[in-house]
C-alpha cells in the first residue's frame, strides 16, 4: 500500500511568515529590493531528485516573488557524463578514480556542448555542483559575476580529480560551502550557506495526529513504547548495524523499539547487500522496523520522525546531514555522531548530543529517555536552531546579501 | 508625549559568513590565529556568535571559549574567554588584545597542554556586514516601542549589541536616542544594563518593551 502523492501547490514567500515572523519576512523584502534590477541565474545538472534540485526548486520562486530576477538553467549529458560525474562525486568525497584519462575530455566535450547551448547574461552566475564546473569558460571580460556553489565536503579530495577541477575554480569570484570544515585553502574567497530545509514541503509540513497515527498501524509500530529512528538509505557509511548495536544496548534498561526506514538507491550496488546485513543483525526482535521505503516517502518518513521518541543519525561519514535538520524542525531530541555537517547542527548539550561510538550513542539516547524535560529542552532549542539558521527563507537571505556584497 | 526632533531610524544588518584560510589546531595556534586574524573574525566570532546562537541562554558566550572548552577540554581558560563582555568593548582591536593576552597568559603557564592538539580543528571566520534601512521610524514612545516590537533579532541585535563597535561608546542605538532626543536618561540606562548573557534576545527584547512600557505607563 502506497499513499499518493500530493497535490503540488505554489507557497507564496508570506506562507513562511507563520514559521519565521513578519519582521524576518519584511527583512529579506527590504535587502531584495537593494538588489534591484539585477539578475540572477543558477545551474545544475538535474530538475528533480537529489537536495540540490528540490532546494532550487524552493528558491527559484521565492527569489522571484522577492522581484530577484532569477532563471534556472540544466545542463545536459548522456549517460557516460553522469558517470564520469558521479566518480568526481565520489571522489572528492575521498575516495579513489579509477575511471581511464580520456573521461577528463569526455566531461569537458559536454561541458563545451552545453556552453554553446546556454545563454550566460545574468548578473550574478551560480553553478552548482561540480557537474556544470567548466562552464565559467563562458565568462566574458570579467562583466558578470560567477559563483560555484559546491555541496561536497572537498576537505579530502582524490588529488588526482581536485588538480583537474582546481583551476576552473580559481576562475569563480567565489566558492559557497555547506561548512567551515568542508573548506580547502584557495585564494578565491570561501562563503558559508547551510543547506536549508522548506517546511512547508511534504517532509515537514504539520501533520494531523490521525495521519501519524495510520502510518504507524500501517507499519505495525506501537506507539505506546519509546522510538527510536534513523532515517537514512541502507547504506555502510550511515551505520545501521552500529544503530542496532546501541539500541540493544539500549534495550536492556528500556523497553523500546528501533525504526531503521530509509531506501536504497537503484545506482548503489552495496545497498542490497546492506539491506540483508540489517536483517541479518535484528535476528528476528520484532520490536526492529526495518522499512525499506520508496523515493516517494516523504510523508511516512515525515510521519516517523514525528513519532519517534529519539532520531539517532550514526553516520560514519556525512555530508550536511538533512535528515538531522529535519528532526530538530520536528523538536526531536537528537542523538548523533559528530561527523560532516552534523556538529553545525548538533550543538552538543544545547540542541542536540553527539556521540563518537555504539557505546557513547548508547549512553545518550539512555541519558535522554532517563530526561524527558531535558530531551524537549533540546528539542525546542534544537527547533529554534533550524528556525534561525537551516530554512529556505535564510538561504533566500543569503544569496541577497551576497549579491548586495559583491556590488560594493 | 513629547516628540523627538530627529526620529529614530529603524535599520538591519544582513551577514554573509566568509571562511577564512585559517585554523588552529591547539591553544598555541589559536595564540597566533588571534594575532594574525581579521578584525572581521574577531567580530564573527564574538559578537556575531552572541546574535548566531541568542536561543541558546545557558552560558553560550563565543566561539573561541566555546572551541577551547569543547575540542581542546581546557575548562580554566574556556571560562576567562567566556567571562569577556563584550559590552565592555568600544573597538575590537582592544577585544583582540584581550582574547590574545588571555591565551598568551594561559601559553606560558601550561606549555604542554597549549600544545595538545584539539579534537576538531577551529576554523577562522569572518563577518561580512550589509546594513539596510528598514524604511520604519520613532518619533516619540508608544512608536519607538511598536518598532521594536516589529525588529527582527538581526535588527535587534544591530541596534542594541554591535551598535557599541559603531558609537564607540558604551551604550546602545536605542539608549543614546531616548536619552539624546526624549530626555529619557534614567529609561536609556536601565536599558542599557540589561544583561545580554543570560537571556535570549526575545528575552531582552521584552525587558526594553517592559521598561519602555512602564515610562509610558506612568
Amino acid at each position: 500500500m502506497t499513499t499518493a502523492p500530493a497535490e503540488p501547490r505554489l507557497h507564496s514567500v508570506n506562507d513562511y511568515a507563520v514559521f519565521v515572523g513578519e519582521a524576518e519576512l519584511a527583512e529579506l523584502r527590504a535587502l531584495a529590493a537593494r538588489l534591484g534590477s539585477h539578475s540572477v541565474q543558477m545551474v545544475n545538472s538535474t530538475a528533480v531528485g537529489g537536495g540540490v534540485a528540490e532546494m532550487l526548486n524552493r528558491l527559484v520562486p521565492i527569489l522571484n516573488e522577492l522581484a530577484v530576477r532569477t532563471r534556472w538553467d540544466i545542463i545536459t549529458g548522456g549517460n557516460d557524463f553522469f558517470e564520469i560525474t558521479k566518480a568526481f562525486h565520489n571522489a572528492l568525497h575521498g575516495g579513489s578514480y579509477d575511471l581511464p584519462e580520456d573521461t577528463f575530455q569526455t566531461y569537458l566535450a559536454y561541458n563545451a556542448q552545453n556552453q554553446a547551448r546556454l545563454q550566460f547574461d545574468s548578473e550574478f552566475v551560480v553553478i552548482h555542483d561540480p557537474q556544470p564546473l567548466p562552464l565559467v569558460a563562458a565568462r566574458e571580460n570579467r562583466k558578470n559575476r560567477w559563483l560555484w556553489r559546491c555541496h561536497i565536503d572537498l576537505s579530502q579530495p582524490n588529488e588526482k580529480v581536485w588538480s583537474f577541477l582546481e583551476p576552473f575554480v580559481l576562475q569563480y569570484d567565489g566558492a559557497i560551502l555547506s561548512s567551515p570544515s568542508f573548506s580547502r585553502q584557495l585564494r578565491i574567497p570561501q562563503y558559508l550557506f547551510y543547506p536549508c530545509i522548506d517546511p512547508l514541503s511534504e517532509k515537514n509540513r504539520d501533520l494531523e495526529p490521525e495521519v501519524v497515527d495510520a502510518v504507524l498501524e500501517r507499519f505495525q509500530i506501537d506507539r505506546t513504547r519509546p522510538i527510536l529512528t534513523q532515517i537514512s538509505r541502507f547504506d555502510r557509511l550511515k551505520d545501521p548495524l552500529g544503530v542496532i548495536r546501541a539500541y540493544q544496548i539500549v534495550k536492556r534498561y528500556f523497553d523500546c523499539q528501533l525504526v531503521l526506514a530509509g531506501g536504497s538507491a537503484p545506482d548503489d550496488p552495496e545497498g542490497g547487500a546492506v539491506l540483508e546485513e540489517v536483517k541479518a543483525a535484528v535476528d528476528g526482535d520484532a520490536s526492529v522496523h526495518v522499512l525499506d521505503l520508496p523515493p516517494w516517502s516523504a510523508l511516512e518518513i515525515n510521519a516517523l520522525q514525528r513519532a519517534s521518541t529519539i532520531v539517532i543519525q550514526k553516520s560514519l561519514r556525512e555530508g550536511f546531514g538533512l535528515t538531522v535538520t529535519e528532526a530538530l524542525w520536528k523538536k526531536k531530541p537528537v542523538v548523533a555522531s559528530a561527523v560532516g555537517g552534523i556538529p553545525s547542527q548538533v550543538i552538543h548539550k544545547h540542541t542536540g548530543m553527539l556521540a563518537h561510538s555504539v557505546e557513547g550513542t548508547a549512553f545518550q539516547v539512555r541519558y535522554l529517555l532517563s530526561n524527558p524535560a531535558i530531551a524537549a529542552r533540546l528539542g525546542q532549542q534544537g527547533h529554534e536552531h533550524v528556525r534561525e539558521h537551516f530554512l529556505i527563507t535564510s538561504n533566500a537571505k543569503r544569496y541577497v546579501t551576497l549579491f548586495l556584497s559583491l556590488l560594493r | 508625549m513629547n516628540e523627538a526632533a530627529h526620529p529614530f531610524q529603524f535599520e538591519t544588518a544582513s551577514y554573509l559568513t566568509r571562511i577564512c584560510n585559517q585554523r588552529a589546531s591547539n591553544v598555541r595556534a589559536l595564540r597566533a590565529g588571534l594575532k594574525r586574524c581579521s578584525a572581521a573574525s574577531i567580530f564573527y566570532h564574538t559578537f556575531h556568535s552572541l546574535g548566531r546562537l541568542h536561543f541558546i541562554p545557558q552560558g553560550f558566550s563565543n566561539d573561541f571559549a566555546e572551541w577551547v572548552l569543547k575540542s581542546c577540554n581546557q575548562p580554566r581558560l574556556a571560562e576567562q574567554l567566556a567571562s569577556l563582555d563584550i559590552r565592555e568593548y568600544l573597538s575590537l582591536t582592544r577585544l583582540r588584545a584581550d582574547l590574545w593576552g588571555l591565551v598568551n597568559s594561559y601559553c606560558l603557564e601550561n606549555p604542554r597542554e597549549a600544545r595538545q592538539p584539539a579534537f576538531e580543528p577551529l576554523y577562522f571566520c569572518e563577518s561580512i556586514e550589509v546594513e539596510v534601512p528598514l524604511g520604519k521610524q520613532a518619533r516619540n514612545l508608544k512608536e519607538f516601542r511598536e518598532g521594536i516590537t516589529g525588529l527582527s533579532h538581526a535588527a535587534f541585535h544591530f541596534h542594541f549589541i554591535t551598535s557599541r563597535l559603531r558609537l564607540r561608546l558604551r551604550s546602545n542605538d536605542f539608549s543614546l536616542w531616548l536619552a539624546g532626543e526624549l530626555g529619557r536618561e534614567s529609561l536609556a540606562r536601565r536599558i542599557n544594563r540589561l544583561d545580554i548573557y543570560t537571556a535570549t534576545l526575545d528575552g531582552v527584547r521584552q525587558q526594553v518593551i517592559d521598561q519602555l512600557d512602564l515610562e509610558i505607563g506612568a
